[in-house]
């Protein structure tokens, strides 16, 4: 099965994108009527979703620690919450994390390969890849290089999400496309299929640290892309956006978007991630006000 | 200069739509509800379909007036007081507008005049105090150690305003006016929620706002019903202080309890003539400021 998958597609045979098609589909996702039950429901499902993440040059162990002490007491008010998916760090933060996490069964994502811009050589990038392994990574998130990408050395991106891929070894692989560097909705898809294909467990929008990041319209072109992997194959692949989803209302839509695309197999942690870092205090936030009826304030609300 | 109406029709009237201020911005309300305004007159009869504010609205209001008090707190007093006169300004080049909306809310020629005026020298009084007030009351005060200890004012927050009852003898602008202007000449952001019986200068006002240098977000003016919105004001955990003016003593204290939730600061205004002298001082700015006090260590 393996073997089989990790052919370079001819991406030329993609089919372009419909983008009024797409914005009008992502606009009605945004006009669906959530009760308050499935609210309730949606955003505890959002909060076990995300993965709280630090990508900062200021990063220091104690920010770490505290962020990973976040995800383990996100808001100890209100009894019964799930706890955040993983805590996603630079990989020189791998061990910390994995220490402060130990035993609560949240995950340590490291960000690898030359992350944000990718300009790296293939050697640092795998070196880099299996440290944050050998150091307890469960899961990477690797960059692409765009500029090949964009340059149409689609076997070269290929072959290099396929040797970190590898280099994970058991690490689960996320993809990062940065959706906000391919412009189009016709090479989002392009790299969407091109890095399934290559192995990626998961597919993911940005780094968070261009505009545009997520939107709703390129990470429906990716669960579309999914979905058609699906049906060819059988395989599930797993999808992350990530920057710009700060709201709870936001969180919710894409999750509409989520079980309208690919349906309710897909409405867990383990194939749907929130990358964020100011989107878990405003589900609290909503959380809270469910229970006491009060509007909130982040004053009262742990900052990371 | 108007053009000949064709066929001898008469053009038809182009009406304001009315609608609330939030983040400098006029949206409608989201609920799309709304409550209908008339001046009871026979001879010349008017009616507007006013917004009715939902809690929604408050809530985008508070966020709104959060995001701006930052910005708003650090700006510079003379810069506070320069942008209060603008609105001055502002108000006086559109005075017969006002004076012909506070006619439709029951005054008469004599008494609107009279109030745009007061309205408009109010802002320019409390303009003036932008950069004196902080004199006023700040304070060093003696202690018996080695420290040098002072106490300054700072801005609350976000305050909510329940725009007081117009006694009789007011229409809607300048309780409208004396409600706002200490509140923000301090720093303060607020979220004012017009008398649901004059909600057309209030409406109007927030076009002076938005025309006159003040930031988006610090003020925002909802219209709608008192009593359905009263106990989110009280309540909000994001808001500072409220400043309402509810003569009816079991609402007041409904309002303190609420208040209490988030030890917001309650300021209780009287039903007043607000024509005053009274009500025209700077303790008015006072009511809606904290005090911090700092000891700062020195040598023996």
């Amino acid at each position: 099965m393996a073997q089989k998958r990790k052919r370079l597609p001819n991406l030329d045979r993609v089919n372009p994108v419909d983008e009024t098609g797409v914005n009008e589909r992502v606009a009605r996702f945004c006009t669906r009527s959530i009760k308050n039950d499935s609210k309730h429901t949606a955003l505890k499902l959002v909060l076990s979703m995300i993965d709280l993440t630090t990508l900062e040059g200021q990063d220091t162990p104690g920010k770490v620690k505290q962020l990973c002490q976040k995800a383990i007491h996100l808001h100890d008010n209100l009894p019964g919450l799930p706890t955040v998916a993983a805590v996603c760090v630079y990989p020189n933060m791998v061990g910390i994390a994995k220490q402060a996490l130990m035993g609560y069964g949240i995950n340590v994502a490291s960000v690898a390969t030359a992350f944000p811009s990718g300009m790296s050589s293939r050697d640092i990038k795998l070196e880099e890849t299996r440290n944050a392994v050998a150091d307890g990574a469960d899961e990477i998130d690797m960059v692409i290089s765009r500029g090949a990408f964009l340059a149409g050395e689609y076997a070269y991106v290929f072959d290099e999400i396929a040797a970190v891929k590898e280099a994970c070894g058991k690490a689960h692989l996320k993809v990062i496309l940065e959706t906000g560097e391919l412009v189009t909705l016709d090479r989002v898809k392009k790299a969407s299929v091109l890095a399934i294909q290559a192995g990626a467990d998961f597919i993911k929008t940005s780094t968070g640290k261009i505009q545009p990041a997520a939107t709703m319209q390129v990470t429906l072109i990716m669960l579309q892309t999914i979905r058609e992997h699906y049906y060819a194959t059988g395989e599930k692949v797993g999808m992350k956006p990530a920057g710009g989803i700060s709201t709870s209302k936001l969180a919710i839509h894409y999750l509409v978007m989520l079980r309208e695309t690919l349906g309710d197999e897909w409405m867990t942690p383990d194939l749907f991630r929130f990358g964020a870092s100011s989107l878990a205090n405003d589900v609290l936030m909503q959380l809270q006000r469910q229970a006491d009826g009060l509007y909130q304030s982040p004053d009262y609300f742990s900052k990371d | 200069m108007a053009a000949k109406p064709a066929h001898g029709q008469a053009r038809a009237p182009i009406n304001k739509t009315c609608k609330i201020f939030i983040g400098g911005k006029f949206p409608r309300t989201e609920s799309g509800r709304y409550y209908l305004f008339s001046n009871n007159s026979e001879s010349a009869p008017y009616t507007a379909n006013i917004c009715r504010s939902s809690r929604k609205d408050f809530r985008n209001a508070v966020v709104a007036a959060r995001a701006a008090q930052n910005g708003w707190a650090t700006a510079s007093a003379y810069l506070r007081g320069q942008i209060l006169y603008r609105i001055a300004e502002i108000l006086e080049g559109r005075r017969e507008q006002f004076a012909s909306e506070l006619k439709l809310q029951g005054a008469s020629t004599r008494q609107a005049n009279s109030e745009v005026d007061a309205s408009i020298d109010r802002l320019v009084y409390f303009a003036g105090w932008s950069d004196k007030y902080q004199q006023i009351f700040s304070t060093v005060n003696p202690v018996s150690s080695s420290h040098f200890n002072f106490s300054v004012l700072e801005p609350s927050g976000v305050v909510a305003v329940l725009s007081p009852e117009c006694d009789p003898m007011q229409f809607g602008l300048l309780a409208l006016v004396s409600n706002i202007a200490p509140v923000i000449v301090g720093g303060n952001t607020c979220v004012l929620l017009a008398e649901e019986t004059h909600p057309l200068t209030a409406i109007s006002l927030a076009e002076v706002l938005q025309a006159s240098d003040v930031p988006g977000g610090v003020v925002n003016i909802l219209t709608g019903s008192k009593s359905e919105l009263v106990d989110f004001f009280a309540s909000h955990k994001d808001v500072n202080c409220i400043v309402h003016s509810e003569a009816n003593n079991a609402n007041s204290t409904r309002i303190q309890q609420l208040a209490s939730e988030n030890l917001k600061r309650v300021v209780q205004r009287p039903v007043a003539q607000w024509h005053g002298e009274t009500m025209q001082n700077p303790y008015l700015i006072k009511d809606t400021q904290e005090v911090k006090t700092t000891w700062h260590p020195i040598g023996s």
